[in-house]
């Protein structure tokens, strides 16, 4: 476990690196982490969105009745986690945003990024440490209502609360203080920054689950296990059955 | 003044020592005889019934290793144990002991998912064993009271596993038993008395109710249903088994093979294949892994958290039942969750319960008794109300699963309860009626 701890926040830090390499608003707070090949461009970022995204959110991105909100303030948490996790740009305005593979590559999503940062808003967040087992506990408090005790995703209201072990440890910060969609937004004091690394820790560490009791039936609970009692196990018996007994009447 | 007449001794058999000896003071041979020559049918249909009772064999067996490990307290302790990331966690001494069962104990594993599975197919063998019933009516005189046994059996099986379900006092259990407990304080007039009586309090807080279930789920419902079955098979032997129609057989024999040495060998080798099943599925397949749902407190909860699966068409119906709640003179008579948790199974057992008298009425039509099993062709009519009956059970079943159906293939939940709203009504009637023609057809087939 200690191991699995290990490569779990291995992967986290991993993660963090790529982001810190990519990301431009921390770039331009921090400004220490601009090692990356291309510098994030503000300027490009613009004509990106002006082509991409203003149809809904508007030329200076202040949105656009019954198409997109205004991004000015959400930041470059709000951009980063809408990008890096494919759900924009939507493909019409009234759709369900949903992840998918991203849109552009990780230097033109950094530029994007960066755009919607200098609008003013909160920096992507940094996410580190963090206990799986603390985070399980708030993840049952504030999360399995939706997303199921191990993540594996379930039904909200008018949406759906997608399957989580795709999501990486930022990706879970920015999600939980951005709230995105049906999702409720989480502020500070629901759940303080130690909170969130322990979710983040948690939700990394579904992914690989401890199955010792053998083929986990993806983790769902009774109803693949019931699925398994009628169509392998007595499927199996009434085949057993049938060469056991008469078969004619 | 009568005459005493000396009783009949029968001759005491037996050519070895111990055989003698035992039958010398209990007349074992007599009955054993008896026994061995009872004839059973052949058609693998008649094995369905066994197949439950080698689950419960099997339930027994595991259940007596659990019980010596498991502790039925809610109290609080600090979990330390061989699943890391719960260490130090606060749980119950219930929630700790079953994850000790599942990490520390040699074999606990095992035991502990064997009698899972076998809870499952326990209950699966009953339905399976109970439409062979059904279709075939075997239920008609001098049959009935074994039925009402069998439907008892079903229904104590039902709160069994339940019981057993609610008692490691991990999340899903714990929301079981917060449902049960607004179940039971929706009936009428007498649910929250009641809700008080069996939890010894209100829950969760009620620390009474967990060495309750406890009880009920190793000592009295397993001595009940122990009884049961014991009765069940008593009346099936005092009966004989039914048969199919078939040259020789007649209402007044059973052609088979004798119990020994046919019969026994059989049924041998059939417990075994059951057996066989459940323990690979208990070391294979992995069943209510509680470390990954963690302890129960009030407050949290899980989605697609669901019942197994026996239980499903009672959360099924607990979805679709409209949000009414009937209320007049100022007083609400009901809550929701009564119409869907309490009048649906009462409606739908009380039903099974009376099926041999219906069935009189509607297609037996006589006072005869039948040795001879109906045929699917010959009573058209009967295959219709069964096969309705049993696609109305079914169609609820299915709403208990609808969330996961909608994560897992994106059908829309609301419009998923709109329609199987409908369907319940609907498909019944297209299933039955499509079942009686089909029957009808092979009846003109074979005149
Ligand atoms: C009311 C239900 C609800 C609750 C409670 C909730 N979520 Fe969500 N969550 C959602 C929905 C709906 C989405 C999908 C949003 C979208 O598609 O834009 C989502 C998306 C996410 C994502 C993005 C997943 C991905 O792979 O792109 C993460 C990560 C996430 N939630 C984490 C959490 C955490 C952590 C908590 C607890 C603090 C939480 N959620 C609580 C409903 C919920
Ligand atoms: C088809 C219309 C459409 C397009 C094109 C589109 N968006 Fe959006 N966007 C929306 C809608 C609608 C929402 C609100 C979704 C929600 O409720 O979560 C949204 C939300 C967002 C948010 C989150 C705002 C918040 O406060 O939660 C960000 C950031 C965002 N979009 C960025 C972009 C970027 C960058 C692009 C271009 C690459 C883009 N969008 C393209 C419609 C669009």
């Amino acid at each position: 476990m200690r191991r699995a701890l290990v490569v779990l926040l291995a992967v986290g830090f991993g993660g963090l690196g790529t982001l810190a390499l990519a990301s431009a608003p921390r770039a331009a707070t921090t400004t220490t982490a601009a090692t990356a090949t291309t510098t994030p461009s503000t300027a490009r970022g613009r004509s990106m969105f002006v082509a991409s995204c203003a149809s809904c959110h508007g030329q200076d991105a202040r949105g656009v009745r019954g198409r997109g909100p205004s991004l000015v303030g959400v930041g470059a948490l709000a951009a980063d986690f809408e990008l890096r996790t494919g759900r924009m740009p939507l493909a019409a305005p009234h759709q369900e945003p949903m992840r998918h593979h991203p849109a552009f590559s990780g230097a033109r999503i950094a530029d994007l990024v960066a755009y919607i940062g200098s609008l003013g808003g909160p920096p992507v967040p940094v996410v580190s440490g963090g206990s799986v087992r603390r985070g399980h506990e708030r993840f049952a408090d504030s999360c399995a209502g939706c997303h199921q005790i191990v993540g594996r995703g379930g039904i909200a209201t008018g949406a759906v609360a997608p399957a989580l072990q795709d999501a990486t440890p930022v990706q879970v910060a920015e999600a939980v203080r951005l709230g995105p969609y049906l999702m409720p937004r989480f502020g500070p004091r629901q759940l303080t920054d130690g909170d969130v690394a322990d979710l983040a820790a948690y939700v990394t560490y579904t992914r690989h689950l401890q199955n010792p009791g053998g083929w986990a039936i993806g983790n769902l609970g009774p109803v693949p296990e019931g699925l398994v009692c009628w169509g392998i196990a007595m499927v199996l018996l009434l085949g057993a059955a049938r060469s056991l007994g008469e078969r004619a009447r | 003044m009568s005459t005493q007449v000396p009783a009949e001794r029968e001759e005491p058999v037996g050519d070895t020592p111990a055989v003698r000896f035992v039958d010398e003071r209990l007349g074992a041979a007599k009955v054993t005889r008896g026994a061995l020559r009872y004839v059973f049918p052949d058609h693998w249909f008649f094995l369905l019934g066994e197949l439950a009772l080698y689950a419960f064999v099997m339930l027994i067996v595991t259940g007596v290793f659990l019980a010596l490990f498991f502790s039925p307290s809610t109290a609080t302790t600090t979990y330390h144990g061989g699943y890391q990331p719960l260490d130090g966690v606060e749980v119950s001494h219930a929630y700790a002991s079953t994850m000790r069962l599942s990490f520390d104990v040699p074999m606990g594993l095992l035991i502990r998912q064997t009698h899972h599975w076998a809870a499952l197919l326990f209950l699966a063998g009953i339905i399976v064993h109970v439409i062979r019933v059904m279709f075939t009516a075997a239920f008609r005189k001098p049959r009935e009271l074994t039925h009402l046994l069998g439907v008892l059996l079903l229904g104590l099986g039902l709160v069994e596993g339940f019981a057993g379900y609610s008692l490691p006092d991990d999340l899903l259990s714990g929301m079981g038993l917060a449902i049960a407990y607004g179940v039971v304080l929706s009936i009428p007039l007498v649910g929250g008395q009641l809700g008080t009586l069996l939890w010894g309090g209100s829950f969760p807080t009620a620390g009474a109710f967990e060495s309750r279930l406890f009880i009920a789920h190793v000592f009295l419902l397993p001595a009940a249903m122990a009884a049961l079955i014991g009765a069940h098979l008593a009346l099936v032997a005092r009966h004989h088994h039914t048969q199919f129609r078939g040259p020789g057989r007649t209402e007044r024999n059973v052609v088979g093979t004798p119990m020994w040495p046919g019969y026994a060998l059989r049924s041998l080798a059939w417990m075994c294949a059951t057996f066989a099943v459940l323990l690979l599925l208990g070391g294979l397949v992995q069943i209510n892994p509680i470390w990954q749902w963690g302890p129960y407190e009030p407050w949290l909860g899980s989605n697609g958290a669901q019942p197994d699966w026996y239980l499903g068409w009672l959360i099924g119906a607990l979805r679709l039942m409209p949000p009414i709640e009937p209320r007049f003179w100022g007083h609400t008579w009901a809550g929701n969750p009564f119409f869907g948790g309490v009048l649906l199974p009462t409606a739908v057992f009380g039903l099974l319960a009376a099926w041999p008298w219906v069935d009189r009425r509607l297609w037996t039509r006589d006072r005869l008794d039948h040795h001879l099993l109906s045929l699917l062709r010959d009573e058209p009519g009967r295959v219709g109300a069964t096969a309705a009956f049993a696609a109305f059970v079914a169609t609820i079943f299915l709403a208990g699963s609808a969330d996961r159906l909608f994560v897992a293939a994106g059908v829309p939940y609301e419009a998923q309860v709109w329609v199987l709203r409908a369907a319940v009504f609907v498909v019944p009637a297209v299933v039955g009626g499509l079942a009686a023609r089909a029957a009808r057809r092979q009846g003109d087939v074979r005149r």
